[in-house]
Formats: structure tokens, C-alpha cells, sequence
């Protein structure tokens, strides 16, 4: 459904004489993947491996040097009109507190997009009907992102997200700035969503185990290079290259009692 | 008797009780792991016996370092206990240094301070530091400025100005958090290593029970405040006693990741 095809992406580094030619380093490498409704692609790797790169790329934020996304077989192309696609790609951003603006009610930050979209229907009725479904209360819709803690307001982002029945979820990071507890319920919920909905979802985290939890496939990332990917039971069973194996070493885990 | 003794230790800010009589013991060179979420009072009990709460913050117990009243001690005297016998390692490497100074200076300037090393040999004395909190080309490094630096590299250099003057207590603050898994792994690795070596007492704040069990094996429970719970970690993992402990526990079991499944 959502295919990307040797994505690459470079920044240009400073000349390091005044004479040489500017270095180029690649923040996405020759990545590919494809997936298929309904399935669930973790993204993970370290800072700087590429994964938010990646995931602006499949998000048509970002246009890649080479290579190509299509959603359904069309093109995904940064420049053009683009709201056949964002009515069925959507993305849950990592901060609560950045993503909303605090000075337009709750309700009002919900039903935005589904005017810029021009989502048909009844857009007061749908906004209540988001709010319940990320179990929040409805007189939320009245009120301010400063009045809600991290957890609600990523609850508010995700009903946002959902707002235009999209196919495929694109989240990057939604859970890192929770409390573990809030982490709990938000993952809960997520995994709820996508299971009723049947949504596609692609998750870039640094957290293995969120990914565990959420994903049936996983890409791992490093420099750029996807260096492994596979069902995620297999990789984390059996991970095939070092620094998979490095990567899952290193998660501190809690000790048996 | 024990190295650090807390007792009834409360902070009040703006008419709210952020700290609720605290108490904790901590003897030399062993290590505490305090634990709790955002809000519980973590950071701020070591701000508390570090003398850093913010203006306005009213104190009310006890802090005692080898039987030495801290709270109410003047700035000057404070400022001696601070960095000499008690040090601190951030959360955030990149804002707990000076970005304009060369990150030798800033591992020397303990040494000038309370030991009174001249600037020569005070700066030897960084370089010995900085090799030994593992980072390649020490005296190279020491003229970089914190910008040329990695996260990970820039939290050795934390520990290495804290260590500076073989502090018998080093707080640490979530010192890993901000870092990447396996550089976290290498940094606790260090710090883990370099205490026992010291024989610094630590105490170490975290809110991930698996990055705790990493360093410590006492834990002690934080919430809205208040001690909920302390023991050893095995103790709190399989029969913890208090609900926020087990609401903690059953998190962190949740969203951990396991090998085998």
C-alpha cells in the first residue's frame, strides 16, 4: 500500500578547504520497504541513524534526492497537491506540548484538519466522536492544551491523527516524553486504534521494547543503511547483523525475580 | 555511622509541600537508587542536599554529611562541601557545561578550587581525568570545546570534574537518559566502575527500574514527595508493598523488552 523505493537523502557538510568540494553525508541510504494494510513496521536505530529523516520522506515532508514513495500505486510527490494523500497518511508527532497550538481549543485543533482536508461530514459531531475514542471526556473540546497533561495531550494528537479515517498512522517517537505508566495506557490505546481500525503503522522509536509490543515487523537503522529488517519476533530472537545485536545488548532489562 | 543522613527533609515552594519528610541513609561507598516519576521529588531531594533549591524554597529537617548540619550553612561554606565532598553528574551533559570554556579547564577548575592546584598542574591533573573516564586522545580532547563533543563523550567529561576531588558522594541525576542505548550502556559500565574504584557513596536518580538495576542494589521509592518504599531491589521487585511501587513495576514490565517472547 505505502511503498518507498531507494530513498536517499544527503546533507551537505562544510568544505573543509576553501578550494575542496563540500562533503556530503547520507541521512537515509538506499532504503526501501513496503507496507501492506494493516501491518505494523517498527523503525528503529539511534540518534542520528535516520529514522525522522525516514519518516519525511514517507511523509512527503521531505523530498528525497533519488527514489520514490507511491501510496496505492501513485506517486507521493512533496510539491503537488497533496490531500488525497494526507487523508489517508497521518502522523502522531513526538512532543504533545510542540504539536498543538495553545492558543486554539482542543476541539478546535481536532477539527482542523478535517477542513483543510475537506473531510465530508458533520465535523462537531466527528470531533465528539474523537475524543471518546481516545477516552476523553467531551468537554475537552472546549478547553486548552495547557490544561492537560503530556499523556492527555498525546491522546489529543492522536485523535487528531484519526481524524480523517486515514489508512496508515506514521507516529514518530509518541510515547519517549511519557511517564512509564502514562507510556502503559497511550501504548494500550494505541494498539487498540489500530487493531479496531485495521491501520497500517509505521513507529520510529528508540524504546525495543514499545516496538515488541506494537509491531509485527521491524527495520533496523544505522547511518542511514537499514541493516536489518524481518518479523520482529525473529530479529529479536536471532538478530543477524552486529549492530542489531550490539543495539539489543545494550537495552538495561529488568532482572529476574 | 552513616555518610549521609537525611531526616524529616521538607521543601515547600509557593505555599505547595514538594517534599515531605524525606529521610535516607546513606553509608560510605555504598549506593541508593531513588525512583519515581516526573513530579515525585526526585531531582529535587538532590538539589536539597546539594544547597541548590530555588529562591524562595522553604527547607524544614535535617541533612547531615558525616554528622555536619547542612542545611542552613552559609554560601561559603556550602559552596566548600559542594564539588569537594559532595558532586553531582546532570541529566543534560551539553547544559551543565560552560559551552565557552575548553572542557579541560572545566574538569581543572574543581582542582584549583578546593585543592588548590596551580592552573599547570591542575590541568595535568584534568588530562590524567579525562583518560580515565575512557575518552580516546585525552589531551586533545581537553582543548575541545563541549560542541566538538558527543553526548556520551561530553557525560565522561561530567564524571570526570565531578570525580576531580575524589568526592566521598556523587549524585547522579538521570545521568543516562539523554543518552543512546548503547552509550548509556558504556557510560553506566563506567560510572559503575569508577565508584567502586573511589569508593564514592552514590546516589542514583533514575525512573527506569532496568537502568537502576544496573548500578544499585538498594532502591528507594519516591512518590508525590514521599518515601513510598525502600529496600533492596530484589526486595521491591518481587513483593512490592506500596500500590504507586507496583503501578511502577507493572509498567516497567509492560513496556520492557524481553528476549525470549
Amino acid at each position: 500500500m505505502l511503498t518507498a523505493e531507494g530513498l536517499n537523502r544527503t546533507y551537505r557538510l562544510p568544505r573543509r578547504s576553501l578550494f575542496g568540494a563540500p562533503g556530503q553525508r547520507y541521512a537515509v541510504r538506499d532504503v526501501s520497504l513496503a507496507l501492506a494494510p494493516g501491518e505494523r513496521l517498527g523503525v528503529v536505530g539511534e540518534s542520528g541513524s535516520g529514522k525522522s529523516t525516514l519518516l519525511r520522506l514517507l511523509l512527503a515532508l521531505d523530498r528525497p534526492d533519488s527514489g520514490a514513495v507511491t501510496f496505492r500505486g501513485r506517486a507521493v510527490h512533496p510539491t503537488g497537491d497533496l490531500r488525497w494523500f494526507r487523508r489517508e497518511v497521518q502522523m502522531v508527532p513526538q512532543d504533545p506540548y510542540g504539536s498543538l497550538d495553545p492558543r486554539m481549543r482542543i476541539g478546535d485543533s481536532v477539527r482542523e484538519p478535517l477542513e483543510c482536508l475537506r473531510v465530508p461530514g458533520d465535523h462537531r459531531a466527528r470531533v465528539a466522536e474523537l475524543l471518546a475514542a481516545v477516552g476523553l471526556d467531551a468537554d475537552a473540546a472546549g478547553r486548552y492544551p495547557h490544561e492537560f497533561s503530556g499523556g492527555q495531550r498525546q491522546r489529543v494528537a492522536i485523535a487528531r491523527a484519526l481524524g480523517p479515517e486515514p489508512a496508515v498512522l506514521l507516529a514518530d517517537e509518541p510515547f519517549s516524553a511519557l511517564d512509564v505508566a502514562v507510556r502503559v495506557q497511550v501504548t494500550a490505546l494505541v494498539q487498540d486504534l489500530v487493531d479496531r481500525l485495521g491501520l497500517a503503522l509505521v513507529l520510529v522509536s528508540h524504546d525495543i521494547g514499545v516496538v515488541q509490543q506494537l509491531c509485527d515487523r521491524l527495520l533496523v537503522l544505522k547511518d542511514g543503511v537499514a541493516v536489518e529488517s524481518g518479523a520482529t519476533a525473529d530479529v529479536l530472537r536471532a538478530p543477524s547483523h552486529p549492530y542489531t545485536r550490539a543495539l539489543l545488548d545494550a537495552v538495561p532489562r529488568l532482572p529476574e525475580v | 555511622m552513616s555518610l549521609l543522613t537525611v531526616r524529616g527533609l521538607t521543601v515547600r515552594l509557593g505555599g505547595k509541600t514538594l517534599l515531605d519528610g524525606i529521610d535516607l541513609d546513606l553509608g560510605a561507598g555504598e549506593r541508593l537508587g531513588l525512583i519515581g516519576e516526573s513530579g515525585s521529588g526526585k531531582s529535587l531531594t538532590a538539589l536539597a542536599v546539594l544547597g541548590l533549591l530555588p529562591d524562595g524554597a522553604e527547607v524544614g529537617g535535617s541533612v547531615r554529611l558525616d554528622g555536619t548540619e547542612l542545611l542552613g550553612l552559609d554560601d561559603r561554606r556550602m559552596s566548600r562541601v559542594r564539588g569537594e565532598r559532595i558532586a553531582m553528574v546532570f541529566q543534560e551533559p551539553r547544559t551543565a557545561l560552560n559551552p565557552l570554556m575548553r572542557v579541560g579547564r572545566q574538569v581543572a577548575e574543581p582542582l584549583r578550587r578546593h585543592r588548590g592546584l596551580s592552573t599547570r598542574a591542575a590541568a595535568a591533573r584534568a588530562v590524567e581525568l579525562i583518560d580515565s573516564v575512557g575518552l580516546p586522545d585525552p589531551e586533545r580532547a581537553a582543548r575541545a570545546y563541549p560542541h566538538q563533543l558527543s553526548g556520551g563523550q561530553l557525560q565522561r567529561v561530567g564524571i570526570a570534574t565531578a570525580l576531580a576531588c575524589d568526592p566521598a558522594l556523587l549524585l547522579a541525576d538521570e545521568p543516562t537518559t539523554a543518552l543512546d542505548v548503547t552509550v548509556q550502556a558504556d557510560v553506566l559500565a563506567l560510572l559503575d566502575r569508577l565508584v567502586d574504584e573511589h569508593g564514592t557513596a552514590l546516589l542514583f536518580i533514575t525512573h527506569d527500574l532496568a537502568v537502576l538495576a544496573r548500578v544499585a542494589r538498594r532502591v528507594l521509592v519516591l512518590g508525590g514527595g514521599r518515601v513510598l518504599e525502600e529496600g533492596t531491589l530484589t526486595d521491591v521487585l518481587r513483593a512490592p508493598t506500596h500500590d504507586y511501587t507496583r503501578t511502577l513495576l507493572a509498567a516497567a514490565r509492560a513496556t520492557s523488552f524481553t528476549r525470549e517472547a
